[in-house]
């Protein structure tokens, strides 16, 4: 493994020898920026452990996640039913880690549908220019002056809810500002030194543009890809908390809320509220953690001293 | 910088005429029969088959999609927005009278969002990396984390129920005489559960700013000059980084009109956010399209409004090439 990446002892080293970073390539340089920033370190260690809870969903609960028993209807925790019953009597336990798996694909399929459509149009926009980029730049303005969580309910509302369509309407409606940020990037890094070498050099306008111009723009991307994860996600358990998103019996993170709108089980069974809502809350936490200090290792203005 | 305002100004109206042809769109492919939601609900009930093919015509129902957008079009600038299904009274009227609801517990949060996150920054920002830089760091973050509605959860569980001190939802306390007193109590706990996100983002943009700022040749300037310490921060500092603050509560709006739909939900409070929640649940097409038009006017003209007061509070932009 060490022979085959030579930049990984390099990293070792660094702290040491400060001088080396001069040398290190620019891999070792991000992970080393990255490591450094602790909140980004703890978030990306837990969710390590939330996506490993997830894909190994059937191994680490006992009970389906729809199935009910009788006897457990918002029954408290036990041995076996770690975290309780909930209203229908499903164990809860199992319907957090499934429902781990719904909010983790929702926001990853959601993000790659904004992100291909930003991509696409933001490039357009910054490569042509004039008329094209004109029209794509208004088309933007326009979708972000609605208030999103809005007009995705009044499309849920005749599409039907479902995770499917929950997916496709988030991601359909949430590229305009990456598009911006990628027409943004390509439009400064156009006019960098090493465009102009590129072209002098008589480098034809489409190797320009992927070999040299997009490499500068996925990085910015992929901060604002991994925030846009955290927004699907609490999108899509505010559609689920309405009633709009996933529906039950498949749990989500944000139906098994539903059931807290009743002051009685908000006052006394805690168990059926707070395993999701705290599963959100440290799940979005962390992928800010780590989109924070992705930002901060792509950034090459920070220094490392 | 006149011909800046006069331009700007005149820049919301492609985008306003944008924004109705994106939403006529979408609901035009709603399901249902259109015709029943432009007449009044009461005369539609007296009206024959014969009738309802000649309010068709006379609406222009039967004309080509473009033709339609444009009639309606016409009668939206009217402040006509058709009749909502559910209230049986012009979607007007209800949006209205949602947005009175609404708007005291908007203004609230946005107050307590900018006083709490600019002075929390602030603290934030003059020693940064401390203990205290970490705490507030970590409750800005949360912030931005938590679901509105979960925050929400949170805050009935513990003011309304465990500390009992304020109530759990609606408007006023049934069954108690109406008063400002009363009705001010109803609006503490959603506008704080709405206020959390933006104080968070407030916070961390004033600190990175302000530590941006500190850093300027006009600040070492002004401590050559031998001005105290807060002084420098505070009047030097302060004024150059809070200038974008405007920008930014402009573009919160949408996400507060999101995070309201949520927390009015869970605090049975009959805002704009309830209301577009109800409409959605009776398939309440004219309600729908009348709310998504109204917020993005709003959101609109206040963006506009935020570029205006941010040209006038910073004398350094000259907008002479527009």
């Amino acid at each position: 493994m060490m022979a085959e990446r030579p930049d990984a002892t390099l990293t070792e080293d660094m702290f040491d020898e400060p001088k080396r970073s001069v040398v290190a390539t620019p891999r070792a340089r991000f992970w080393l920026r990255f490591r450094r920033h602790r909140m980004a370190m703890a978030g990306l260690v837990f969710l390590v452990v939330v996506v490993l809870l997830a894909v190994a969903a059937p191994w680490v609960t006992q009970h389906l996640p729809t199935k009910i028993h009788s006897g457990l209807t918002r029954a408290a925790p036990t041995a076996d039913h770690i975290l309780g019953g909930d209203v229908a009597g499903r164990d809860i336990w199992s319907r957090v880690v499934y429902g781990g798996r719904v909010s983790l694909s929702v926001g990853l399929v959601a993000v790659s549908i904004s992100i291909l459509i930003a991509l696409i149009l933001g490039t357009l926009s910054g490569y042509y220019g004039g008329a094209v980029d004109m029209i794509i730049m208004r088309l933007t303005d326009i979708m972000m002056v609605f208030p999103t969580l809005i007009l995705i309910m009044a499309v849920v509302s005749m599409l039907g809810p479902s995770i499917y369509n929950v997916m496709a309407i988030i991601g359909l409606l949430g590229w305009p500002s990456s598009a911006r940020l990628v027409r943004g990037q390509i439009l400064s890094v156009r006019e960098w030194d090493f465009v102009m070498a590129a072209r002098c050099l008589g480098v034809q306008d489409r190797n320009i543009m992927f070999k040299h111009i997009l490499p500068h723009v996925l990085a910015p991307l992929l901060v604002a890809a991994t925030f846009g994860v955290a927004g699907a996600i609490l999108t899509e358990a505010g559609l689920s908390f309405l009633g709009l998103g996933v529906l039950p019996p498949t749990p989500s993170w944000g139906n098994m809320l539903n059931g807290a709108q009743s002051i009685y089980i908000l006052e006394r069974h805690w168990w059926i509220w707070l395993p999701p809502g705290m599963a959100i809350l440290l799940t979005v936490l962390a992928i800010n953690f780590v989109g924070d200090g992705l930002r901060d290792a792509f950034d090459p203005r920070m220094t490392l001293d | 910088m006149s011909t800046y305002i006069l331009r700007r100004i005149l820049l919301v109206f492609p985008l306003l005429l944008g924004v109705t042809i994106i939403n006529y769109t979408i609901f035009a492919l709603a399901p249902g029969d259109p015709v029943s939601a432009m007449i009044d609900p009461f005369e539609l009930s007296q009206m024959t088959e014969e009738d309802l093919q000649a309010a068709r015509e006379a609406l222009g129902l039967n004309e080509p999609v473009p033709v339609r957008y444009l009639l309606w079009l016409g009668q939206a600038v009217q402040g006509n927005l058709g009749y909502s299904i559910w209230f049986n009274t012009p979607v007007f009227d209800v949006m209205l009278r949602a947005l009175g609801n609404s708007m005291p517990v908007m203004i609230f949060a946005l107050l307590i969002s900018t006083i709490a996150g600019i002075t929390l920054g602030i603290i934030s920002a003059l020693k940064p990396y401390s203990l205290l830089d970490s705490v507030l760091t970590t409750f800005a973050f949360a912030g931005v984390a938590v679901p509105g509605f979960f925050f929400a959860l949170l805050l009935i569980y513990a003011v309304a129920i465990k500390m009992d001190i304020l109530p759990t939802g609606g408007v006023t306390t049934p069954g108690v005489e109406p008063s400002l007193g009363n009705r001010l109590s109803h609006i503490i706990l959603p506008g704080l559960a709405l206020a959390y996100e933006t104080t968070g983002s407030l916070l961390r943009y004033t600190r990175s700013s302000l530590l941006e700022v500190l850093h300027q040749d006009y600040m070492t300037t002004a401590r050559a000059k031998g001005l105290v310490e807060h002084v420098v921060i505070l009047r030097h500092g302060l004024r150059n980084a809070l200038l974008p603050i405007i920008t930014i509560l402009g573009l919160r709006l949408p996400s507060m009109f999101g995070g309201a739909v949520l927390i009015e939900t869970v605090f049975n409070y009959p805002g704009i956010g309830l209301t577009m929640v109800q409409a959605t649940g009776m398939r309440d097409y004219p309600l729908l399209m009348g709310g998504v038009l109204m917020t993005a006017v709003l959101v609109l003209l206040s963006n506009l409004l935020a570029d205006l007061s941010y040209t006038v509070a910073d004398p350094r932009i000259r907008y002479e090439e527009g």
